[in-house]
């Protein structure tokens, strides 16, 4: 590796606790990113003649804070530190002082860090957004790219957002217990948001967006050795990366959508499954199942097939079952009708889905599937409806161009599809 | 004499690789690997999958199930080599070979007692 990327990849690991621990002490956000672009502006020059510091994090914490720390002088009384030629690179010294200044704080730092950025006031976009560009630090080029807007409109975002993060005043002492769950919870359904961004990409953008993906799965594994012990961050870990292990099989050459069972499974990623299979396996010893356990456990069962007919479709619909009584909603059950429709056939399924009919008139999936199911039941006229609204509603070319695959199919097959039925 | 090449690093700065600084590294790591293999001295090597997929049981009276590794440390235990080499000198130059090829972290070389070459094959 050379210098500068061995030097970028040291200021990536590091800057999630430097940057935490920087608003710790400045308690604002904008001061904290300032000292750290000061401290990484002084790391590029140094780093590569003095070798690299054994601790980056706490070699940036010092020395942003020395940077930073005339802005807040007059405000405040600060402790006397060392000046920067003081601290030595090799030094254990260097260490022992951010030991004394950090000490246990580095695990609330990063979650507070990270909850600032999912504060309950900012719609999901900016969210998202401002987590990318503070915690993850990706420039706001990189950012608008991935989300396919102008960097003009993606700048405004993100200093809208962060606005809207000082008027809301977050709460600087170390968390208690009920606060610091609570504090989880909404920055692992943030991660959850960032993947899904890169996750809901179309075939001609998956390339561009799937950073994205890998960016939430690098947080998430964070978050997971802060909280080594948490069944639900083990959960939400596992089911990103058994989602993502399948992305090399989503889309064929021309960007079309590919369905989890025409997938060619020998493109999936196996390390990417092992680890996903030992984290689910790891979090059910705990006995506290939780939304995303069962998520990851469905997509387990999937990684476990080695030919879609494998799969265990019966447990399958028992797992939505348990997550359609934890996290009750028209989506959950539409996918547990899939389920469903391989168990216990496509009528079964069909009665399933007719009552969300008005809570889902507008999604895209809904009539997606309904027309799969009518078609396996040779009701052709009724599922070309289906499909033909599905269309309408498709969010990206992608969706459309499988959808209308199916309607060419209805077209050729002018005989009921009822031979298609599934066994 | 074999000689056991335990591979420590900080996991979060390995997780920090692109893709790309990923591969690239492997690639390195492979051209030693093929060196003791054609020499006949390149005994099982793996590469563990992150802490965070780590269990640890402590032998107490109940044993007692841990979530994570052994140790919390600033580098972790990321996988091993088995090398055989005649003396110590031959292990830490391979060390050395390997240094070279994935820099940062550090090498803990121990020698092995009792080895089973067991017959799982993945």
């Amino acid at each position: 590796m050379t210098d500068t990327a061995w030097i970028d990849a040291a200021l990536t690991s590091a800057r999630p606790q430097a940057v935490g621990a920087l608003l710790r002490y400045f308690r604002n956000l904008d001061a904290a990113e300032e000292a750290y672009q000061n401290a990484c502006l002084r790391a590029l020059k140094t780093w590569p003649q003095n070798g690299p510091p054994r601790d980056p994090a706490s070699w940036l914490i010092m020395v942003g804070r020395n940077a930073g720390i005339d802005e807040v002088r007059r405000h405040r009384k600060q402790e006397a530190l060392p000046e920067d030629e003081a601290i030595s690179d090799l030094d254990d010294a260097e260490a022992e002082i951010a030991e004394r200044l950090d000490g246990s704080h580095y695990r609330d730092d990063i979650l507070r860090l990270l909850f600032i950025c999912c504060h309950p006031d900012l719609p999901a976009t900016q969210q998202i957004a401002l987590a990318l560009r503070i915690v993850s630090g990706l420039t706001v080029k990189q950012i608008a790219r991935a989300f396919l807007v102008s960097e003009a409109a993606m700048e405004q975002r993100i200093t809208r957002a962060k606005a809207r993060v000082a008027e809301a005043k977050v709460p600087f002492e170390t968390p208690g217990a009920v606060e610091r769950s609570e504090r989880l919870a909404s920055v692992a359904a943030m991660i959850y948001l960032i993947f899904n961004e890169g996750y809901s990409a179309s075939g001609d953008t998956a390339e561009i967006r799937s950073p994205l993906c890998e960016e939430a799965i690098r947080l998430s594994r964070l978050l997971l050795r802060l909280f080594q012990s948490e069944a639900e961050i083990m959960g939400l870990t596992a089911l990103l990366l058994l989602q993502h292990a399948r992305s090399a099989a989503r889309f064929d050459a021309d960007g079309a959508v590919i369905l989890l069972e025409d997938q060619d499974r020998a493109l999936w990623n196996k390390a990417l499954i092992a680890e996903g299979l030992a984290l689910i396996d790891k979090a059910m010893r705990h006995r506290r199942s939780g939304p995303y356990q069962v998520q990851a456990a469905i997509s387990a069962l999937h990684a476990r097939a080695e030919k879609p007919e494998d799969t265990d479709w019966t447990q399958i619909d028992l797992l939505y079952g348990a997550l359609e009584i934890m996290q009750p909603s028209p989506v959950v059950t539409l996918n547990r009708a899939v389920a469903v429709s391989k168990v216990r056939g496509p009528q079964a399924a069909l009665d399933m889905i007719e009552p969300l009919a008005s809570r889902l008139s507008n999604y895209f999936h809904y009539f997606g599937v309904r027309g799969a199911f009518l078609m396996q039941l040779g009701r052709n006229e009724e599922a070309r409806v289906a499909f033909d609204r599905a269309i309408a509603l498709a969010n990206t070319s992608a969706e459309a161009a499988h959808i209308r695959m199916h309607l060419d199919r209805l077209m050729r097959d002018s005989k009921p599809a009822a031979a298609k039925a599934v066994k | 004499m074999l000689y056991a090449i335990l591979c420590y690093h900080d996991e979060d700065f390995v997780g920090s690789w692109t893709k790309e600084q990923d591969a690239d590294v492997m690639k390195k790591l492979a051209v030693v690997q093929d060196k003791l293999t054609k020499q006949g001295r390149l005994g099982p090597v793996a590469r563990l999958l992150p802490t965070t997929a780590a269990t640890t049981l402590r032998k107490d009276d109940p044993p007692l199930v841990l979530d994570g590794p052994y140790a919390e440390t600033k580098e972790q235990l990321l996988g091993f080599y088995l090398v055989d080499c005649k003396n110590l000198d031959e292990a830490v130059d391979v060390a050395r070979d390997l240094g070279a090829a994935n820099p940062g972290g550090a090498y803990e070389i121990r020698p092995v007692g009792v080895f089973n070459p067991g017959s799982v094959t993945p």
